[in-house]
């Protein structure tokens, strides 16, 4: 390795080490909980921003719907390890098969359509009528249905449930129903101009989340699911193993305290295998010719498409990869909260926060995704306290009862916007190639 | 023989008019979008924010004249107050302009440089918006609320549907015109608003024919800034403010901007109203007007509503999706870089 190429890699585990001493830091001034919190999130968004690199990073694609993809993660992890709501599929019924074979029907004749007809105004008319008659047919059927199906006890269901499978099933799975979207939006916007994709995944994720909010039948809308199974064990099932209280004794720690740092190590754990193998993965792809072919794609798509590339087709694929890295991430976020909240998903904190996380890392370096995850996910959660300690500071001054010092420490948390904004306009203008930038092999 | 006429004033007073004033208050927001990308040709994601900011602005000012006891009798103090809510957020746009865009201008960046910058432009506007204002929703329109009741007009015409049209929406469908008509008198007749416009067909030609480019920029941005706090206060006035809602216009003001072709300002008045009025078509619920025009004794069962309202942005985005499958430069041939 020469010289440059040491300091360089000497620079880079520098930056990690300084992150894992600002996290060691904190589990002795805070907590070790809250510590393992801050890390655990920071490895799901290490994940997410690895995504969003490989749409960006490799192939230049603004995508600005990373909230709907994660939701769709989030929408798999439910679904596939709720147990099912057997009263709600009884008083269903025929329904909701109806339902769901109406919908499969139209999508298929759309499909079959679109296949078998040459390219033409009529075509596409008459796929449109298809597609409306479909939707008022399952409008027609289903809604009964629906109304049925949010009647079954309310108070606890009130939803059709899941498959009951284990969770870690549904990150696969999570990311394949990302994918599938991603591919349906990609294939329209992809090829016309670079905004177009940006826009139309902001209206996607925007009704991604709506439909989460709204459709009870199938995810409780804003009663939220509470209670997904876990993939590690509980803490209060740990207390009373002796082999989990004899660890305890050895260690000298108090056993509920441990018990709950010892299931944050757990979840750190599996995500730390996610995060490992999405890394190998993405550094191996960007090492092959077809990684090459992405950055040739990415800095010049004439030149690339006169020598035979198929840019559009390309770039279709790296963007249903990049989503499919999100939903899974998103499956995982959920699998962590251990419930899906759907009013939880915020363009500001999924979509914008883990852009400023790419850029600031290094757009198309992996391990610069990854740093920038790490240190932007800190300050995010940091910045709250901080905040408000620069608060009191300023407003130490002002009396105790002054309305501007009551508003300006209330309104402390709303500072953090302000801040990430800054970082990221900061970043794109003395840093554009972010912290770790994106090594150019001669 | 009334149902027909029931059956149409119905229409009027739950589409129509809803329509056309968020129709106008969506046209006065993609017309600031696409002057910003007819001139610095980027899509300006700030734009929703910038809206909010001004608005913030014209209900502080409002407060103020409020609690000073200044009034504009049956119309809202808002309209005083809006001259300010301009001149600042137009100044703080300027700001952004000097301290964020020439920069990547001057390195000459990608477009998609730009954009991105303008989220982050957006995520300070914001943060700055909630923690001035606070996030929840604010009410800041005073003074007469109606110019026809729904009661005066069935006494008027013997109906059992009213109409009624609110003073919002009267000042909302004035000012769009009264704006518009300016906007195109100053880009077709004045010397700046012509090198604007030349500006934006050729750039070089433009630059070489000795156009000052700091102040073409500079004015498109003042217009922006405008144009969106205008529609912002016209949209808070009608409905209500709330920071988060104007983030969440940014989808029906680009849907209209691209409708109606990016970077023309024709297209993007149209667009406005293709888009209020297919979202308020289709999320309207037509039992009653169902049971008005079918004879008989037949009841619609069900509200008869194609789409919820929850989902009134699936109906910008799938006529987004339309116009970008069937023709991506808009009904009016807009521009692509």
């Amino acid at each position: 390795m020469s010289r440059a190429g040491l300091l360089i890699s000497m620079r880079n585990v520098l930056y990690f080490a300084v992150m894992a001493g600002l996290i060691v830091l904190v589990g002795q001034m805070q907590s070790w909980n809250l510590a393992l919190s801050i890390l655990n999130l920071c490895l799901i968004s290490a994940v997410m921003s690895l995504g969003v690199n490989m749409q960006w990073g490799y192939a230049g694609l603004f995508n600005v719907g990373v909230m709907g993809f994660a939701a769709l993660g989030g929408l798999a992890a439910m679904l596939v390890s709720m147990p099912p709501v057997r009263e709600a599929w009884a008083a269903a019924g025929s329904g909701a098969w109806v339902g769901i074979i109406i919908m499969i029907l139209s999508i298929l004749a759309a499909v079959a359509l679109y296949r078998k007809l040459p390219k033409s105004g009529f075509r596409t008319v008459l796929i449109m009528l298809v597609v409306i008659t479909g939707y008022v047919l399952l409008r027609i059927f289903f809604d009964p249905t629906t109304a049925v199906i949010e009647k079954v006890n309310p108070a606890a269901t009130g939803y059709l449930g899941g498959l009951g499978l284990p969770i870690l099933i549904a990150w696969p799975i999570g990311g394949l129903l990302a994918g599938g979207v991603a591919w349906v939006v990609g294939k329209i916007t992809l090829g016309l101009r670079s905004d177009y994709l940006a826009i139309a995944t902001l209206g996607i994720s925007e009704i991604i989340v709506a439909v989460l909010k709204h459709e009870d039948w199938l995810t409780r809308g804003v009663k939220n699911v509470t209670g997904l199974p876990r993939p590690v064990p509980y803490e209060v099932n740990l207390q009373n193993t002796p082999w989990f209280l004899e660890l305890c004794e050895k260690l000298g720690a108090d056993p509920v305290t441990f018990s709950s740092i010892f299931v944050k190590l757990c979840y750190a754990t599996l995500f730390t295998v996610v995060l490992l193998f999405v890394l190998w993965l993405s550094e191996r792809a960007l090492r092959s010719p077809w990684g090459r072919m992405m950055r040739a794609i990415r800095d010049n798509e004439v030149s690339a498409n006169a020598m035979g590339k198929d840019v559009t087709a390309r770039h279709l694929q790296v963007f249903v990869l990049g989503s499919i890295v999100v939903g899974i991430a998103g499956a995982m976020l959920t699998t962590l909260d251990g419930q899906l909240t759907p009013s939880s998903y915020q363009p500001l904190r999924f979509t914008f926060l883990i852009w400023v996380m790419v850029i600031v890392g290094g757009s198309g370096n992996n391990w610069g995704a990854v740093l920038g995850g790490f240190v932007i996910w800190f300050f995010w959660i940091e910045a709250e306290p901080l905040g408000l300690w620069l608060m009191d500071l300023i407003t130490s001054g002002m009396s105790e009862d002054s309305g501007l010092r009551a508003h300006l420490l209330e309104s402390a948390a709303h500072m953090r916007l302000v801040t990430m904004g800054l970082i990221l306009l900061l970043a794109l203008r003395f840093r554009p190639r972010g912290l770790l930038p994106e090594r150019t092999h001669q | 023989m009334s149902d027909p006429l029931n059956a149409a004033a119905l229409l009027a007073n739950f589409v129509v008019v809803p329509a056309v004033a968020y129709g106008s208050q969506l046209a006065l927001g993609a017309l600031g979008v696409t002057l910003i990308y007819g001139i610095l040709r980027f899509s300006n994601f700030a734009h929703g924010d910038t809206m909010a900011f001004g608005t913030m602005i014209t209900i502080l000012f409002t407060w103020w004249f409020q609690s000073m006891g200044l009034s504009l009798g049956p119309l809202p103090t808002a309209l005083i107050a809006l001259p300010f809510g301009i001149v600042l957020c137009a100044a703080f746009v300027l700001l952004c302009d000097r301290t964020v865009y020439r920069f990547h201008r001057a390195n000459r960046a990608d477009p998609v440089i730009f954009v991105i910058a303008s989220v982050g432009v957006m995520f300070v506007m914001n943060g700055l918006v909630r923690f001035i204002i606070g996030p929840d929703d604010q009410n800041f329109s005073d003074g007469q609320r109606f110019i026809i009741k729904a009661r005066e007009f069935k006494q008027m015409t013997g109906l059992s549907e009213g109409i009624s049209i609110k003073v919002s929406q009267g000042i909302t469908v004035v000012t769009m015109i009264i704006v518009v008509a300016a906007l195109f008198w100053f880009l077709n007749k004045t010397r700046t608003g012509k090198s604007m416009r030349a500006y934006s067909d050729n750039e070089d030609l433009a630059l070489l024919s000795g156009i000052n480019p700091d102040r073409v920029v500079a004015v498109t941005w003042i217009l922006a800034a405008a144009l969106a706090t205008i529609a912002g206060t016209l949209y808070g006035l009608d409905k209500s403010f709330k920071p988060f809602t104007y983030f969440q216009l940014l989808l029906p003001i680009f849907a209209s901007a691209i409708v109606g072709g990016l970077g023309n300002p024709l297209g993007a008045i149209a667009g406005g109203f293709v888009i209020a009025f297919s979202e308020i078509t289709v999320t309207y619920a037509y039992k009653k007007f169902a049971n008005y025009i079918v004879p008989g004794d037949w009841k619609a069962d069900g509200l008869m509503q194609l789409l919820s309202t929850n989902y009134k942005f699936a109906v910008s985005f799938l006529i987004l999706l339309m116009v970008l499958l069937f023709r991506p430069t808009g009904i009016f041939k807009g521009k692509s870089v």
